[in-house]
């Protein structure tokens, strides 16, 4: 090994082989080093090969790894069923494989998390970043920071101790004459979107901030108010950070489970009604390893379909954020 | 705006108005900006009321609470084994992501080229960020649980959420590296140190209150998680976990259990177990202020 060191540290001060003995050293940290990095390269792998391993077995009866070896392939379940039946309750007696009723409880979830999370996220951080003094900055930015920090689960019992039964319940009973569950979609909309208000505030903000001084000192020259300043200056410039951190809110809202679950609930349905139990992807999840669903059954091939859709869909979400980043990114400087 | 008017710049202007549009706008942002915070006021208000009513009107006693573990009886109900279970995923996540995350931070800031390779992992870091925690769930269930046949154990629920918050402790282990300035390393370099010397004496000391709080903040994330957990069969376990191979339900998953259940006895028991997992919380993140304050000058 020292035959190939020596030529690269050259010629020796200390002479003595030390030289060589560290750089060999320092070649194989480097290498254990990049073994560690390549794990989290790994991970992804290995989550995409599990995903599409099992969630094969769904569809065709065999995992991937089954087929390359040989196993027959049967259509258990056709993509058109899954994609396009209304009916999901693959647990059931007489099955039903359509993903549209979770499908739609997580979308519906994520868009009414939105109108939650994307005004109030971004009247937060238009707020914060022109109008607040530093002091009250100082406070708030920590605050929505603790926000930020709160377990999903922790949302869930809100979710299922506060908001259903004191808020969502009584105005369905008073306003629509509805009695209500325990679980409702619309405390899984406002649930989710007070959790994503922070992502919202804190990215928005920060593209905000970016912003030069020298884009306001010029509309306030040309007798701008600071509400103009404000939505036709900072928000224009700013826009691709504040879309974002939309973007990245949505993703998480798609992702989310345990807030969904003990708000929403585990009911598979298209409805309009708000005050309705709806289930969603996560929480059809939960459900199944909740079960005592053995390994092998379609039960828990269903798992890993759902799975990879979910997976598919934050994924795009994030190169969706990714390619938006740096496409529109306005660098200031 | 007032290039037609000759005498009178602002005559199409009506200043009234304009105040009044930003005395509203203002009004309401701030009351937005108030939201966020009435919703947390609420909903510590909320947790530490069920908690108080819970030892008060449901006679939960916090000794027992802290001395019994999980029952199908909620009189008979206690968060230890959570607790105990908890604890021991939080040592092995650290065991298991500690070194590996702090170990490609350095590969990624002291030592990668600026190839495809490296754009890669990088790329690839920001990605893993984005996945939810139920799909580390799921690769811990099909991988470890069911692929090796590890069983719904500790070790497979902490290797999901060692997984899970890697990325985390990297990225925060890449800014503590990019904090320490050049000067240091060619300082260091120019003593004939090599490269490994060089991070191993100089530049890890020099960062490693900031790899501290971000791993504490890391293991934080990780000791809230329910989903992975819940994925890999952590559920309905009621007794303390005898080690790392044996079945287990941490505080999370107890936690959603008690708030599933109909019965009052166990909403109230579920917000005592909140109680708890929230002051573990606030003492790990009041520890890595600390660190943050007390290292900060040093550079």
């Amino acid at each position: 090994m020292s035959t190939d060191v020596t030529d690269r540290s050259g010629p020796g001060i200390r002479g003595d082989g030390a030289v060589g003995a560290d750089n060999a050293t320092d070649r194989r940290v480097r290498r254990l080093l990049f073994g560690c990095a390549v794990i989290t390269v790994l991970t992804t792998l290995a989550i995409f090969f599990v995903l599409i391993d099992n969630a094969a077995s769904y569809f065709f009866g065999a995992k991937l790894t089954e087929m390359l070896l040989g196993a027959s392939v049967e259509r258990t379940v056709t993509f058109t069923e899954f994609f396009s039946g209304t009916r999901w309750a693959p647990d059931h007696a007489t099955p039903g494989h359509g993903v549209l009723p979770i499908v739609f409880g997580t979308l519906a979830i994520t868009v009414g998390a939105a109108f939650v999370s994307i005004p109030i996220g971004t009247a937060t951080a238009i707020y914060l970043s022109e109008y607040s003094s530093k002091s009250v900055r100082s406070k708030l930015k920590p605050t929505l920071e603790i926000l930020a920090g709160i377990p999903t689960i922790v949302y869930g019992y809100f979710a299922i101790a506060f908001i259903n039964p004191v808020i969502v319940a009584p105005i369905a009973e008073t306003l629509f004459g509805i009695n209500m569950g325990r679980y409702s979609l619309l405390s899984g909309m406002l649930v989710v979107g007070i959790m994503t208000i922070p992502m919202v505030s804190s990215i928005s903000e920060d593209a905000m901030s970016a912003v030069p001084d020298d884009l306001r000192n010029g509309a306030y020259a040309l007798g701008a108010t600071k509400f103009d300043v404000s939505t036709r200056i900072v928000l224009p410039a700013s826009i691709s950070g504040v879309f974002a951190s939309y973007i990245l809110a949505v993703s998480r809202a798609i992702g989310e489970t345990m807030a969904v679950t003990l708000a929403a609930g585990m009911q598979p349905q298209i409805t309009a009604n708000p005050f309705a139990e709806i289930m969603t992807m996560t929480a059809y999840m939960v459900k199944m390893a909740r079960g005592t669903t053995a390994v092998g059954t379609v039960e828990y091939q269903s798992l890993f379909a759902v799975g990879l859709l979910l997976f598919v869909m934050t994924l795009s979400m994030n190169l969706l954020n990714d390619w938006f980043k740096r496409r529109f990114q306005e660098e200031y400087r | 705006m007032s290039s037609e008017t000759d005498h009178d710049l602002f005559a199409d202007v009506d200043l009234g108005w304009e105040h009044r549009k930003n005395r509203i706008f203002l009004g309401l942002i701030f009351a937005a900006s108030m939201f966020g915070v009435l919703m947390l006021a609420l909903l510590l208000f909320d947790v530490a009321t069920d908690f108080y009513v819970g030892l008060t009107e449901y006679n939960i006693n916090l000794v027992d609470f802290f001395t019994r573990d999980g029952s199908r009886r909620e009189e008979l109900s206690g968060f230890r084994g959570a607790i105990v279970a908890s604890i021991t995923l939080m040592v092995l996540v650290t065991f298991l992501a500690f070194f590996v995350g702090v170990g490609s931070a350095i590969y990624l800031e002291e030592y990668a080229p600026d190839n495809r390779i490296t754009r890669l992992i990088e790329a690839n870091l920001a990605n893993l960020a984005g996945v939810p925690s139920i799909v580390y769930g799921l690769l811990g269930l099909a991988a470890f649980v069911n692929g090796i046949g590890m069983g719904p154990i500790l070790l497979a629920g902490a290797i999901a959420l060692g997984l899970l918050v890697m990325p985390i402790i990297i990225v925060s282990a890449q800014e503590a590296l990019r904090a320490v300035p050049d000067g240091v390393r060619n300082g260091s370099l120019a003593t004939g140190a090599t490269q490994w010397q060089t991070i191993r004496n100089v530049v890890l000391p020099a960062a490693m209150p900031g790899i501290m709080t971000g791993t504490i903040l890391a293991l934080a994330r990780a000791i809230g998680e329910t989903a992975p957990l819940i994925m890999v069969g952590a559920i309905f376990i009621n007794r303390m976990p005898r080690g790392p191979f044996d079945r287990f339900s941490a505080m999370p998953t107890q936690i959603y259990n008690w708030a599933n259940e109909p019965s009052q006895h166990f909403i109230h028991l579920a917000a005592t177990g909140i109680v708890v997992l929230l002051s573990f919380l606030f003492v790990m993140n009041l520890i890595a202020i600390y660190i943050r304050h007390r290292y900060e000058t040093e550079i």
